[in-house]
Order: structure tokens, then sequence, then C-alpha cells
């Protein structure tokens, strides 16, 4: 696939006229997707996707478009020829950008993986045997995700990768089930029997009476995934540059009255640990490491090309929409052993679902509890817990209110699919807070 | 064309095969703080090949429409149908697929491309440069976003629907910043789209819109925050499309009551036997109809993506339950009546039960004569947050816009207003609906939901409604 994108590129470079030059990108995949529902399958299916976004830049004038390519050459290329025409059929009839930015140093990269993937037929029985007798619910991604870079100055990128992520739920009754994942490179039965077994564990919780809470302010532990989704949603606006100079930003009171978060808090965009391509849109390479968030301070935004050359600052290869890719927030100092000790009688919450912004001005954010969060009394698990809204700052939970982060982090990856199986990741604790909002 | 010929040339020996291609072509005009943004030009060609065969049910998507890539396409799929066919949810020999010839187009009557693009470019550039009217408006911008799809659903044994659409989403926004405040008042985009061409703007009054955008988006940032306590709301429509959408559209989709969806949208609070026992969902006022056939709404179609023929029906009637919405293989797998709303948000996606358009059948009440009714409340308008438990009954919207009602009369302007409820009992509280004079053609292009996950475009015709005992809050 490398081989044939830098072919239909070397194709573009020779239609080119004058003084015209071109960027492009490639995303593809090949990817198995198997739904199930009771422990029986749903939907079962492939897709084989690929999508050229080409942009055919003359002076400062540039249109941008995209095609699907169908993988066979002769095809392609007049698709691509056409593509072209069109684009420069506009050109003329466009202004100048004055924010177009796009890579003139050659920086050629690749990153390959190697496909060591099991037939997805063969996954899916061994989901089926390990699930029996449970009402298990979910679905199994698979298969290869390929991106590319190249342009008429010669630079070309590539990254692949093949992986897969079954992300499933074992159900009690109603809305009481037990959320669970095993995503990776290298799938293993044993692994899956292990993590369905801890699941099933946790399901002779849920069969005890539910607890309902009143609203009000309760002592709660956020898993790493719960931390992942609500820290998550400042990827909304939270760390953009763009949304920082236009004031849009949820952060607004950070950079506008000073305020601050907890100076445990420490959180990046970790490119060199995550699982996402390194190089963006325009042909930048992305930094290893931005720091977002420092000793509870705001300190570096991520930035497109295109606010880079709006706001007249360096770019750091964040995509259009600047939001984290490889979101990874510092470890505390909490174990894993003491977390029901120092959350004491509380809510454990192992997923929350729903989040957006309630005041977004202010960063309060409201979402529910969903899947298995439990009521502890004493250090000690004693029901169920019905589901609850909650209504919450992040300054005040994340702020004076945190206690602490856990010492071991989980990494998340993204199980997402609009438009193509998502590559984002998360590396994070879990967080203990006071005075937590609940108000439904 | 050569696709189908050679579909019917390769279709298997098995129970039931179709070809679903799709050709999709989109253009996005985009103006920001009077800067046009690069015009991008989208094209997206590919087909999914569906077979059940001895029970199972096995898809695959490519966009290789060689020869070699549909054989392929139809060898990935046999080899799913026969994975699954021991092993699925229903044994697929009991749905009975549809079979129908048939054709659909969008009403258009300015057509995008009989218009240049400079002059496209050109409405969305003056609209952009109306909205600048404060040193306080920080960002502004302009949208045009069209979108053109044809798709052709064949299925091996003889059945043919073609369907062509073409739509415009427009859209405004306007933000205006002090200090640590920062508020917005948009129209469209998000919320408004419609079949047709660029006569939609004159429908809309495009042009219209950014004068008084920009004097409410002032007049919020000086505003007091939406006072908390219970009390009636009144809420225009385009909030109301956002609460049938989250409290009505999801709970009621098959699939959901099914199962399906546990593991990511979600469950539902409704159950089979709300459906068998005439569950009374709202108060009498309310009346909500499935309809893919009204005029040039978002999702109008005269088939849905199994190729289902679409018909009106009521969902809720005089408040009471009266069937789900599910395409043919929820329907069968349930037992139970549903809708011609199985849909894909492409070719590259499975079909699932999804809103088409769902619209809430307007009531007598003027505007006026809903606000006179309220002796406390707020009027909203304009959605900006929402969020909903994963049963679809604890919810808690916010809007960009309030107006205080006291003893009858629409008041000062507050900013942030919010409200929660519980669907299950929220809309027996709705005690006005607004007459056809308040009725907006709403809908939004970004409905979630599936795994894989999918966004399909979706069509809400509402008035405007009163609701009683509304837990109403603000901002911090």
């Amino acid at each position: 696939m490398q081989n044939y994108f830098n072919e239909l590129a070397n194709f573009l470079t020779a239609q080119l006229k004058g003084d015209e030059i071109f960027t492009c990108t490639f995303s593809g995949e090949d990817s198995n997707f198997v739904r199930f529902n009771q422990n029986l399958i749903r939907q079962a299916g492939g897709v084989a996707q690929r999508n050229l976004s080409l942009d055919l830049i003359q002076g400062r004038r540039h249109a941008p478009g995209n095609c699907t390519l169908t993988g066979e050459r002769s095809q392609d290329e007049s698709r691509l020829a056409q593509i072209l025409d069109e684009l420069r059929r506009k050109l003329p009839h466009l202004p100048d950008d004055p924010h177009l930015l796009y890579a003139t140093q050659v920086n050629s990269t690749e990153q390959l993986g190697e496909n060591r993937l099991i037939p997805a037929t063969d996954a899916v029985q061994q989901i089926l045997a390990a699930g029996e007798g449970q009402d298990l619910v979910g679905i199994y991604a698979s298969g290869g995700i390929f991106n590319g870079f190249a342009n008429s100055l010669g630079q070309r990128n590539w990254f692949s990768t093949y992986s897969f992520n079954f992300d499933w739920s074992l159900y009690h009754q109603g809305d009481k089930a037990v959320k669970a994942a095993y995503a990776g490179f290298d799938w293993d039965d044993k692994v899956l029997r292990a993590k369905m077994d801890g699941a099933r564990n946790q399901l002779a919780i849920l069969a005890q009476e539910p607890k309902t809470l009143a609203p009000g302010q309760y002592r709660v532990f956020l898993s790493p995934v719960a931390v992942y989704d609500f820290v998550g949603l400042l990827g909304w606006g939270g760390f953009g540059l763009k949304s920082h100079r236009t004031k849009q930003t949820p952060l607004l009171r950070m950079i506008e009255a000073g305020a601050t978060l907890h100076p445990a808090l420490n959180i990046r965009e970790n490119t060199a640990e995550g699982v996402a391509p390194n190089f963006d849109g325009k042909g930048f390479s992305k930094p290893e490491v931005v720091t977002l968030i420092a000793g509870g301070a705001y300190r570096d935004c991520l930035v497109s090309p295109r606010s880079a050359q709006e706001y007249g600052v360096p770019t750091n290869g964040a995509s259009p929409d600047e939001a984290p890719d490889s979101l990874d927030i510092a470890a505390g100092d909490i174990n894993a052993d003491q977390i029901l000790e120092r959350l004491d009688t509380g809510v454990f919450i192992n997923n929350v679902w729903y989040l957006n912004y309630s005041d977004q001005p202010a960063c309060r954010i409201t979402g529910m509890t969903r899947f298995a969060c439990f009521w502890v009394e004493g250090g000690k698990i004693v029901a169920p817990l019905n589901v609850m809204r909650f209504d919450e700052t992040l300054y005040r939970a994340f702020g004076d209110n945190l206690l602490g982060l856990t010492v071991e982090r989980e990494i998340i990856v993204d199980s997402g699919s609009y438009g193509g199986r998502s590559s984002k990741s998360g590396r994070v604790p879990g967080a203990l807070i006071k005075d937590f909002n609940f108000n439904l | 064309m050569i696709v189908e010929q050679q579909f019917l040339r390769m279709r298997p020996a098995v129970d039931f095969c179709s070809l679903r291609l799709v050709r999709s072509r989109e253009e996005i005009i985009h103006v920001r703080q009077d800067i046009l943004q690069p015009v991008v030009t989208g094209h997206d060609t590919g087909a999914m090949i569906t077979i059940t065969d001895n029970g199972g049910m096995g898809y695959a998507a490519t966009s290789d429409l060689s020869s070699e890539g549909l054989k392929a396409a139809i060898e990935q799929a046999w080899t799913w149908a026969k994975c699954s066919a021991a092993c699925s949810v229903i044994d697929f020999r009991k749905v009975v697929m549809p079979k129908y010839q048939g054709d659909y187009r969008s009403h258009v009557e300015k057509r995008w491309d009989t218009v240049p693009l400079s002059a496209k470019i050109e409405i969305a550039r003056s609209e952009c440069a109306r909205l600048k009217t404060d040193d306080r408006i920080v960002d502004w911008d302009a949208l045009l976003w069209f979108i053109e799809e044809e798709q052709i659903l064949l299925t091996a044994d003889g059945g043919r629907v073609s369907q062509h659409l073409e739509i415009l989403i427009p859209g405004l926004s306007v933000t205006a910043n002090a200090g640590s405040e920062t508020v917005r008042r948009s129209f469209g985009g998000f919320d408004l789209g419609r079949q047709g061409g660029l006569e939609i703007l004159d429908d809309i009054q495009y042009t219209q819109q950014a004068p008084k955008l920009s004097a409410e988006v002032i007049q919020l940032l000086a505003a007091p925050n939406c006072p908390t306590g219970v009390m009636d709301v009144l809420l225009d429509a385009d909030q109301m499309y956002l609460q049938i959408h989250e409290s009505v559209g999801h709970p009621l989709e098959l699939d959901r009551i099914l199962g399906d969806e546990r593991n990511y949208a979600g469950t539902t609070f409704v159950t089979p036997d709300m459906l068998r026992n005439h569950y009374q969902y709202g108060s009498a006022l309310m009346n909500i109809t499935f309809d893919p056939t009204l005029g040039n709404q978002l999702a109008t179609y005269a088939f849905d993506d199994d190729g289902l023929k679409a018909e009106k029906v009521f969902i809720i009637k005089d408040g009471i339950l009266q069937r789900a919405l599910g395409g043919v293989t929820s329907q069968t797998r349930a037992g139970l009546p549903g809708t011609a709303n199985s849909r894909a948000s492409g070719w590259n996606r499975p079909p699932t039960d999804r809103m088409a358009n769902l619209n809430l059948e307007p009531g007598v009440f003027s505007f006026e004569a809903m606000v006179g009714s309220i002796a406390n409340g707020v009027y909203m308008k304009r959605n900006t947050s929402w969020s909903i438990d994963d049963s679809r009954n604890k919810f808690q919207f916010g809007c960009e816009y309030g107006r205080r009602i006291v003893d009858g009369e629409l008041r000062e302007v507050v900013k942030k207003p919010c409200y929660k409820g519980i669907s299950a009992t929220f809309w027996r509280n709705l005690k006005r609906v607004g007459n056809r004079d308040t009725v907006q053609v709403l809908g939004t292009p970004y409905c979630g939901k599936g795994e894989p996950n999918q966004v399909v475009r979706v069509g809400h015709a509402t008035p405007a409604c009163v609701f009683g005992d509304v837990d109403v809050f603000g901002g911090e």
C-alpha cells in the first residue's frame, strides 16, 4: 500500500503545471467489524477503504479536494487527474489564503507496523466461547490502518499499524453491566479469558440491590477510563490555540482569570508513546511531547499549521481540530490497593457517559455515571449504583477537591470508528476527588 | 451501469444478496472572520455487499468497484454469513427482505451547480461580514455546506431502488467575549439542513439573521445568569428539535429495545411491554410522527437502506405510544411493527435503526398565547449543551439564549439557561403546543450511534412548546 501511495504521489507530481505544487494525505483501512448481542453475532463484515486528500497550491491560492480510491492504478490515476483538473479550474475563483501553511523542508519518515493478527473469524469464535452463558454485547474490530503524506517537494511519510480492539460489556439486567476492553497487536486467548473472568466476577456485585443517591456532593474515585473521558472532553476546544485566541476555550478562566488546577496535574500530548502517526496533514512532524498543563498551570497549546500562520507562532503539527491524539496524564501517589481505603465512603465510578459542557467558560461539565459504578462504605463496596448525573467544574474536581491520582496508569486505546478506526489513545491514572456534585 | 451488471452477473447462490452503491459529493464554503477558508470538494464512492445464507448474515464494503473488487467483497460477505450462520441474533431466513422497484429525487429549485462558485462565496462572505458589529465580538463565521448523494440498492432477486439527494446546510455563528466570559449565538449549521438547492436560503431568511445574532450576543454578554427554580419553560423550535431527538427518538429505536446498542449508544427505558400496552408517553397534546415523505426535510426518502418503502406513521398519538422506530430486521426480531428507518451513514457502514424525519405535530397556540399563559418561567432558544443517560431518561440540556417570562410577558435576557428532567415523565408535563406559525423545519447532520460508529442526518420539524414544573438553572 505504501508503494501504491508513493506511485500515485509521483503521478500527481508529473501532472503539475507551471508553479503548481501539491500536498496530499492518504488514509485507508482493511477492517473487520463484528457486533455482538447476547453473546450472538448481530452484524459481521469487512470494510476496505482508501481515501486521498489533495491540496493544489499556486502561490497563496489553494484548492483542497478528496476522493476515494479503488486500489486499481489506471482507475485511480484517471480519478486523480479529474480531481486535479477540477481543482485547477477552481483556483482562479479563489482569493489568496493568508493562513495557508505547509511544510517546505522535506522530512520523510516511515513507521511500519507488523501484521501479527490472527484471522478475525478465529478471534470471533474465541470470543463466543469465552462469553458463553453471558449476556455479552459489544464489538470486535481488527485489521490494518494506513496513513500517508506526500508533496511535490519530494516528502513522503508513511504510517501503518495492524491492531485489534474488542470493546464489550457483560450485562446483569436492565442497565447494570460491566464494561471491559482488550486491545493490542498480538491476540492471546488467555488474556481474553482473564479479562472475561475479571468482568464476570464484577457481575456478582451488580446482582445486589442497587443504591440510589440523593443529589448532593460525594467523595468519588474516577477510574482511569473515567478520567480519560472527563479530562478528554477538554480535547473539545480546551487545548487548541484557535480556541484560546478566540476566547472559546473551556479553560478560559486559566488564561484570563489566573485560575489553576491542582499542582499534581500534569497533562501532555505524548506522541512518542501514543499509537497515532507522528506527522500531520501538511507535512509537519509532531514533537515527541507537548506539555499542555504543568503543575496545574496552563503551559502550551496544540497549534495546527493554519493557526500557526494565523497567529504567528510555530506549529506543533496538531490536527485541524487541535485536539490531543495521545493524551498523557502524569501518575500520582495513590497505590491501587489503597483506593477503596482512601475513598472510605463514596462512589467508585468505573465509567462516565455523554459528557458535555454545561457552562463552557467555567469549564462546568455534566455527564452520567454508567456501567459498573459502586457505593462504597468504610472502604468496602456495598452496592451497585443506580445511574447519577453529575454537573461539576474542572476547577473544583481537578483543583481544590482533587485528593490524589493513582500510581498506576492505564493505557486506553480509543475504540471509536466514525469514518474510520481511531488512532487515539491515552495513558492516565485514576483520581480521588471530594465533594463531587451530583444533581439528578 | 457497469457495476450493476457486474453484480448481477456475479450474484452468488445464496438466500439473499444485495448491492448498495453510494456516490456522494460535497462542497463546503466557510468564511471565518471575513477570510474564506479552504473550499473543500469531496467525492466518495463505494459499495456494500450484503449476503444472508443458511441463517447467517455478512457484509463487505469496498471502494474497489472493479469486477475483482466486487468479487472479493462477495467472498468476504459470504465468509461472514457462513461464520455467523449458527450464532446470529436471529435466523436470517426468517427476515423477509424487501424487493421494491422505485426511485426518489430531492425537489430542487435552484441547483447548487447553476450558481457560480464566486457568487456562492460572496453570499457567505457578505453574511459573515455583517456579524462583526462590536469590538467584543471575537469570532464569527458563515457556512454553506452542499451535499449530493446518489444511492442505488440492487437485490439479486430483482429489486432496484434509486435515490438522489441534494442537501444544503447553511450556518452562521458569532462569539463575544468580556474577560472570563464568552457567549455565542448561532443559526443553522448544527441544527438546520434541508433537501433542496439555494432556494433554501430564501426559505430560512438566511440574509436576515446576522444583525439579530450580533445584537443578541452582545445582550448575552451583559445578561444575568438564568435563575434557578422549578417553573414553566417555553422551548423554541431550535431547542425542541433536540428534546424530541434525545428523549423521544433515541429511546424508541427498536435496536436499542433489542439491546444491540447497550455497549455504546445505550439501552432505553422503553420496553416491548410499553409498546404492546399503550404506554402513556406524554400529555394528550403530544403527537409524534415518523414522516420520511415530508417535502424538503433533511431525512426525506422513499425507501430506507434495506429497500423498505417509507410511509408516514404516528409513533405517539394523543400522548399514547403506538410503535417503535425499527426496520425490517428489528421488526422480525421483536415481533413488533416499526418503520422504514434502517439507514447507513454511507457505503462503508451497515444499516441500523435510525431516526429519519421525526416530527412533533403542531397544536393551536400562538407564540404570544404561550407566553401569555406563563406566570413564572423562562423562554429558551437554540440548543448548546446536551447530555442524557444511557437509558435515555435523565437529561440535562442548555441553550444559548433565554428570556424571563413573568406574568405573561417576556422580560429580561438571561444567559446560559439550562434545564434537567426525566424523559419518562417530562413529556407528561407538555402543557401547550405551538401552532403552525411557530413550526420550524430543522434537523441535524450529526446524529451519532452504532458499532462501528455512524453519523447520519435526521430531520425534526417542530413547533415551540410549553412544559410545566421544570427544574431550571443557569451558569456558574
